[in-house]
């Protein structure tokens, strides 16, 4: 919330010194800003909708379940549960964090935060139009891979 | 039809959602509930930012990202891609824009993949939070492996996509 208002008081801030210096490139400006938002909006409302569905439908305890076993089929799946959701990080570490006081492993428990921060499918829709299918796949699939190895080392050395 | 398509998965989400409403309205209640609580969030988060994201497209000239974070940065372009991304908060797909406005504006490819693998993953709001979670030494255990790979990341990208790859992600925008 304290970030959300030092944000706005940047933007306010800003827009206005931008106001009294050049009103054109202000108008320009707000019209970028709104152009952008407008281009953002269909796709974020998809991504945003789709994170409420998936927090309906796949309940905690379901990932939870997946963090009974330790073999590498159960990673793998651990993997590719945190690559395809998206959970604002107020959830994931506490949600983490309550999956290691109920016994998960460490390297369980970081695989799923490293894929979760470094791998997005949900959002890869966005990424493309931003930046292209090349760049999208490559960074994601580089991501996962780096991933899975941070995470495996995390296992290693804190076990 | 391009409409459309753009709110393919908008539409399919609306659908699911007045299904669950309907058939299992427990669930179709949570489901709207979050969307609608996350979305509010967004609002209040996103204008700012692409308010900021506008005044620099217009204001900053070219001359000063390409300095910076241009082909030419070397090591300082990299620690200032990660210093200023790690400031940043609020989910990746925000970071898209800014990534998208620097590339624009000169800067280099890698460093464009370094500021948004520092923004999706060591921020620091988010590493406060992991810390208060996770504990000092997990935190700090995963920020020193991140820290590499998210640099290499950037590198490597650069090198698959190639020269052309850069300007084809450039003229997107």
């Amino acid at each position: 919330m304290l970030f959300n208002l030092v944000l706005d008081l940047l933007a306010a801030g800003a827009l206005l010194y931008s106001f009294r210096r050049d009103r054109q490139k202000t108008k320009k400006a707000l019209q970028a800003a709104g152009n952008s938002f407008l281009n953002m909006l269909p796709a974020m409302l998809g991504i945003i909708g789709l994170i409420g569905v998936m927090l309906a439908l796949v309940p905690q305890e379901v990932i939870a379940g997946l963090f009974g076993s330790n073999s590498p089929f159960g990673m793998l799946l651990i993997s590719l549960a945190g690559a395809v959701t998206l959970i604002p990080a107020f959830i994931a570490f506490p949600l983490a964090a309550s999956f290691l006081q109920a016994g998960a492993s460490i390297t369980a428990v970081a695989i799923f935060i490293t894929t979760l921060l470094m791998v997005g499918i949900v959002t890869a829709p966005l990424e493309v139009s931003f930046f292209g299918r090349k760049f999208t796949l490559w960074r994601n699939a580089l991501g996962f891979a780096l991933a899975l190895v941070i995470g495996a080392l995390m296992g290693v050395i804190l076990q | 039809m391009k409409t459309v398509k753009k709110y393919a998965l908008f539409m399919l989400v609306a659908a699911v959602d007045i299904f669950l409403r309907w058939h299992y309205p427990a669930k179709g209640v949570v489901a709207i509930k979050s969307s609608l609580d996350y979305l509010g969030e967004m609002l209040l988060f996103l204008p700012p930012v692409f308010v900021l994201v506008g005044l620099l497209d217009v204001w900053v000239p070219r001359q000063i990202v390409e300095r910076n974070v241009g082909p030419e940065s070397g090591a300082r372009g990299v620690a200032l891609s990660i210093l200023v991304a790690t400031a940043a908060a609020g989910p990746l797909y925000v970071g898209f824009p800014v990534a998208a406005a620097l590339l624009k504006k000169g800067c280099r490819l890698a460093n464009a993949v370094i500021f948004l693998g520092t923004w999706a993953t060591i921020k620091i709001p988010m590493l406060m939070m992991e810390i208060k979670f996770m504990g000092l030494p997990f935190s700090l255990l995963r920020l020193a492996l991140t820290l590499p790979a998210v640099i290499g990341t950037g590198y490597l990208l650069e090198m698959i996509l190639g020269p052309k790859g850069a300007e084809a992600v450039e003229e997107r925008r």
